[in-house]
């Protein structure tokens, strides 16, 4: 496929996404332009609600740049859930029980997110290459035992003093608190948004100039060539897995030591199946993730909006963000099977 | 009743497979398809069973036109076809996969279909256990099953392609009066092959197809240097080859068996000199492949010894084959040699042992720059590999050959490529094989084995059926060796 | 303890007719990933749509079309224009998702028409057995239909072997006159019927009502099932009672250990890994061998085609 034909069938897929949402809208009686404005407002609509935005895009573009590493291996991490989860737990570990001062809490939290993470995401590859189990299941398994045991820690032996809630641990100290920045009288997350930047520019730079990414992604495109090659395929399946659940696990960092302050039952916030979205919108692309994960984001933080003021579920933002990547995903596949005939000559069989 | 097939024309992107076949055929004979690996024999039976739909032509049988855009199709109007690989479901019994696909009640009433199934197999002289999985019959038993089926279900054009391959010679007897007894009954039979002595042994007339036409066609007998020369045309010119003086054995294969799908080589020795180049000629799937997957480790021998350079590589893995100085290029170039969505550059550094972690792209683009000219591949440095033309491709994967290599395994080099790549692919393998280096390389094309090997070993129904010098052997013995005859 | 066994087999019921209907869709070669998403969506439809008309099976129909006609995107997307199976089963799997809390908002907390119990005549009279089997109400006795019609359809008639053909090695199936990508796509629909008709029986009879988090996993845990199950109706059947048991136990163990009961119900997942695992042990692919007579009933093997688009050339 050309690709500009390409191109012309995303855009179509984006338009016919929209017109669809504005539709659905109509549909239950809301005033659809108001709702899409409310969405842009309440997303960058002021600098506040922009550094909100931009909080919540950190970890969704963490967790995305660890599954362009597994997708170019060829792996369907949906266990990035679990992942996000128990880097969040390992980090809300490190927070409870290190003390010291921010220099020394926050990096180490960091890091016990990553190593959280890259341990979940490698028991669902270990799984794959020596139980057989795909990583589809195992890592789905993997997920709903991770949010049970983050449950069970905030209900049973991390609870608040004295009650039993679902509502999340103590607050954290504040040495364990990712450091803010003032300016223009708004708090910025520079802090996560820095990580998230540095993951996709980490993961860019992994797949397009090192020989281990070149040859991840020869696996993942052809693994028997790759054998034949003398690539050890298992090792670099499982390398694959770590660096996504590594990412991950940082991206629960985030959420639970810049966001909550706690650890929550729901810590991951949903953000490790919509940053599957975003890849696969993204086209599997390292770069191109920053920006949809930006729209995709908007969409959800704005969506919140909806409720407040026209009472419309939030849901709508989910909805909308679902229909377009369905939308561009089908007009891709119609572009190439009426499309490129065309354009392009048959392959020989 | 008659089979006739007029002016089928059939094209894959810029092949033709079938270029104007017409081919008319009585009832109660046993017809030979002749050609050899590539002719388009197989595209025609699939058009004639509803496989493939062809671009243009007619298939009439008993004066109807008869509509084949899907196998059902040509099932309804009695032709019936044994794939070469037995189409059959491995992990269900003989009976399910006697009744599949037949028509019937809903309801599926095993008893009786249990009943037809005895009945139409002993009619055919066939025994079969029907809650035995068809997983563990053999090629053979699954082929009887297959007819079985078939004449179960009306068939009155039985189309075999290829049947003999990976069966025993028992079981070929057997089938053979199998289908000269089907042919008594009337039937039209179509025997697809590459075997002369099969297609001389069995069949009454004969179809001679090359490159998607047919070349000639006759009563049986027919002189068997005849068919030779239609099936392969007139290429056996040896030209003169340069004599290399050979070095030391450096590959040597001794009491080696090797069991693969269908195939069981037995007892099998064989020592390859440093510098020697050795064909492996014979039909597809006679153990050639095995031979070369052994070689590269890819393969364990159940017994016997595999020695490299005076070191044992019996037992090593594939990548301590690779260790070793062992090179292997399958014949699938872009299943299991290239590797798709992945450029030229990239493939180089896959290759290179030098590459560092951090890729160097401005240097790798320019080893990419003068590797694709050295080579003259037709591509750019940033060119997919499945951009590529087979041509291409196979110079690419020339160009990956480390340097330091003592033995190079190829499965059909040349396959598909055009004349100037294929003679360009033999320059480079001649001169690796002037540093020292030895080949070994399995092809179909006699011309190609006698080219350019030393030494030629003829494989037959999964054995080694003749091992000659290739200067001492020209393309009729090849013709009657491959076909599993000695020359008279 | 009868009452806890009949209470076992209610609340398999949906997941039970959702599994069987995946069973179907995969014995054919497609994977309809969605479920997760189906189950919530239909469900949610289910509901409204029984709650405005005022009458349980309305809702069913509904449920069933929502289930059919999602299943029918993915046919047609992965069989017509070849896109990933699974990529496309993943988006509608959260689209569905939301889209059921979005159009379901205004009918959370609300009362809708329910599925009456119906015990049957005389055999609910049976001492045990009756009031565990017997003393249900029809979305129960569908579950057992579902289980002995889809045994039957594979091991028992012409399309049933026929499907087990195209999921199987689509090109022999194809060649012996089958049309597998028009069945591929017809069963992936029934399949998806039958995934939504699920969905209608957890918000109309086993949970009444709709909230978002109703089928929670619901569709994950079937997906996992019929793995589990090694695509035989009968040991995914075993499976979903298994996993109905488990649910029962937790929900009865809330009183023993107040503190347990939100960790309880993720418990059935390591289990679930643990069961894959073992079904694909070496130990367990031989038993098969062992005994031959249940080969069909002890294999672990996938459809060999699922997953793979047949082409034709």
């Amino acid at each position: 496929m050309t690709r500009s034909l390409r191109l012309t069938a995303t855009a179509v897929g984006f338009v016919a996404a929209l017109v669809f949402g504005i539709l659905l809208l109509i549909a239950i009686g809301a005033p659809p332009f108001e709702a899409l404005g409310l969405i842009v407002e309440g997303s960058v609509g002021s600098l506040s609600k922009l550094s909100v935005t931009l909080l919540a895009w950190s970890p969704l573009i963490l967790a995305a740049a660890g599954l362009v590493v597994t997708f170019a291996a060829g792996l369907w991490n949906i266990g990035v859930e679990g992942q996000v989860i128990v880097g969040a737990i390992a980090a809300s570990w490190v927070a409870r029980s290190i003390p010291g001062p921010v220099w020394a809490v926050v990096p180490a939290t960091i890091v016990a997110g990553a190593i959280g993470g890259a341990l979940w995401a490698l028991l669902a590859g270990v799984l794959k290459t020596h139980g057989h189990v795909h990583e589809i299941f195992g890592g789905l398994g993997l997920d709903f035992v991770a949010a049970g045991f983050a449950t069970y820690l905030v209900i049973g032996p991390w609870k608040r003093a004295g009650v039993a809630s679902t509502s999340g641990t103590d607050i954290f100290r504040e040495e364990a608190w990712m450091p803010e920045f003032e300016a223009f009288g708004v708090s910025w997350p520079v802090l996560p948004v820095l990580l998230g930047v540095a993951s996709v520019i980490v993961v860019w730079l992994l797949l397009r100039g090192t020989l281990f990414g070149l040859k991840l992604k020869a696996v993942g495109s052809n693994t028997y060539s790759s054998y034949l090659r003398g690539i050890p395929t298992n090792r670099y399946l499982l390398g694959a897995f770590a660096i996504g659940g590594a990412l991950a696990g940082v991206a629960g960092t985030v959420q639970v030591t810049a966001f909550h302050h706690k650890l929550v039952p729901a810590i991951s916030g949903g953000y490790g199946f919509l940053a599957i979205l975003v890849v696969l919108l993204a086209g599997f692309s390292a770069v191109a993730i920053a920006p949809i994960a930006f729209f995709f984001v908007a969409i959800s933080v704005g969506s919140t909006q909806l409720d407040l003021r026209l009472g419309i579920d939030s849901a709508f933002g989910g909805v909308l963000q679902g229909v377009i990547v369905l939308f561009v995903l089908l007009a891709g596949g119609w572009a190439a099977k009426y499309g490129s005939n065309t354009l392009t000559p048959r392959k020989e069989p | 009743m008659s089979l006739e097939i007029r002016d089928i024309y059939k094209h894959f992107g810029p092949v033709r497979a079938s270029d104007g076949v017409s081919i008319t055929i009585q009832e109660g004979s046993l017809h030979g398809i002749l050609g050899e690996n590539g002719a388009g024999k197989s595209t025609l039976m699939k058009i004639l069973s509803g496989f493939y739909s062809a671009d243009s032509g007619e298939v009439i049988l008993n004066g109807d036109v008869l509509d084949l855009s899907s196998p059902a199709d040509a099932i309804a109007a009695g032709i019936g076809m044994l794939h070469q690989d037995p189409l059959v479901f491995l992990p269900m019994t003989v009976l399910d996969n006697f009744a599949l696909g037949s028509p019937g009640t809903v309801r599926l009433d095993r008893t009786e279909v249990r009943k037809e199934l005895e009945r139409v197999s002993s009619e055919l002289g066939f025994e079969f256990d029907p809650s035995r999985l068809a997983r563990s019959l053999t090629i053979g038993e699954r082929q009887q099953l297959s007819i079985t089926r078939l004449m179960w279900l009306g068939a009155k054009v039985l189309i075999f392609d290829e049947p003999t391959t990976g069966i025993s010679a028992t079981q070929r007897l057997q089938l053979f009066d199998t289908l000269r007894k089907l042919a008594e009954h009337g039937l039209i039979v179509l025997f697809v092959s590459h075997k002369l002595e099969e297609v001389e042994d069995l069949c009454d007339s004969v179809t001679v197809i090359r490159q998607g036409k047919v070349v000639y066609e006759a009563e049986m007998p027919v002189p068997a240097e005849t068919l030779v020369e239609k099936m392969f045309g007139k290429v056996f010119v040896v030209q003169g080859r340069e004599a290399v003086p050979l070095g030391q054995p450096v590959l040597r294969l001794a009491n080696i068996d090797l069991k693969e799908d269908t195939t069981h080589l037995e007892n099998l020795n064989l020592e390859v000199a440093s510098g020697e180049v050795v064909g492996l000629a014979g039909l597809e799937g006679s153990g050639q492949r095995a031979l070369l997957r052994a070689c590269a480790g890819l393969l364990e021998p159940a017994s016997g010894s595999l020695e490299l350079d005076g070191v044992s590589l019996t037992k090593a893995s594939y990548r301590g084959h690779l260790a070793a100085g062992v090179h292997y290029l399958p014949a699938g170039r872009l299943e299991e040699g290239l590797i798709e969505g992945i450029s030229i550059t990239e493939h180089l550094v896959l290759a290179s042992d030098d590459s560092t972690f951090f890729i160097d792209w401005k240097a790798a683009r320019k080893v990419a720059e003068t590797e694709i000219e050295d080579y003259s591949i037709k591509g750019t440095p940033s060119s997919s590999a499945e951009d590529l033309s087979g041509g291409n491709q196979q110079r690419l994967l020339l160009s990956m050959i480390p340097d330091e290599v003592k033995l190079l395994l190829l499965e059909h080099p040349t396959r598909g490529l055009d004349v100037e790549s294929a003679a360009y692919v033999w320059t480079r393998l001649l001169a690796r094989r002037a540093e020292g280096t030895s080949v070994i390389f399995a092809s179909a094309d006699l011309d190609e084995l006698l080219r350019y090997s030393d030494r030629i070993v003829v494989f037959f129904a999964g054995e080694v059926f003749a091992v000659r010098d290739a200067s001492g052997t020209d393309g009729e013995e090849l013709g009657y060796l491959i076909g599993g005859k000695e020359r008279v | 303890m009868e009452a806890t066994f009949n209470s076992i087999i209610a609340a398999a019921a949906p997941l039970i007719i959702a599994s069987m209907g995946e069973t179907i869709t995969e014995k054919s070669g497609v994977i309809n990933l969605s479920l997760e998403g189906s189950i919530r969506l239909s469900a949610m439809t289910a509901f409204a749509v029984a709650f405005w008309v005022g009458h349980a099976l309305v809702g069913f129909v509904a449920a069933a079309l929502v289930g059919a006609a999602i299943a029918a995107i993915i046919a047609y997307s992965s069989i017509g224009l070849k896109l990933n199976q699974i990529a496309v089963g993943f988006v509608l799997t959260l689209l569905a998702i939301d889209l059921a809390s979005f159009l379901g908002d205004s009918f959370v907390g609300e009362r809708g028409p329910r599925v009456p119990p119906l015990p049957i005549p005389f055999l609910s009279d049976i001492p045990f057995f009756g009031k565990v089997f017997f003393d249900q109400d029809l979305v129960v006795y569908f579950s057992f239909l579902t289980i002995a019609a889809t045994w039957w359809f594979f091991y028992r008639t012409r399309p049933g072997l026929n499907i087990q053909g195209i999921g199987e090695r689509p090109a022999a199936a194809f060649a012996r006159g089958v049309n597998v990508n028009k069945l591929r796509f017809w069963y992936t629909v029934l399949g998806g019927a039958m995934v939504g008709i699920a969905g209608a029986a957890y918000s109309l009879d086993v949970k009444l009502g709709w909230r978002e988090t109703l089928t929670l996993n619901l569709g994950w845990i079937a997906l996992a099932m019929v793995i589990f199950g090694g695509w035989h109706p009968l040991r995914v059947a075993l499976g979903a009672y298994m996993f109905g048991a488990l649910q029962v136990l937790a929900f009865q163990l809330q009183d023993v250990f107040p503190g347990v009961s939100q960790v309880l119900p993720v418990a059935p997942f390591p289990l679930m890994i643990l069961a894959l695992v073992f079904v694909y042990s070496d130990w367990f692919s031989k038993l098969g061998d062992r005994f031959p007579r249940m080969r069909n009933l002890l294999g672990s093997e996938a459809p060999a085609g699922l997953g793979q688009v047949f082409e034709r050339e």
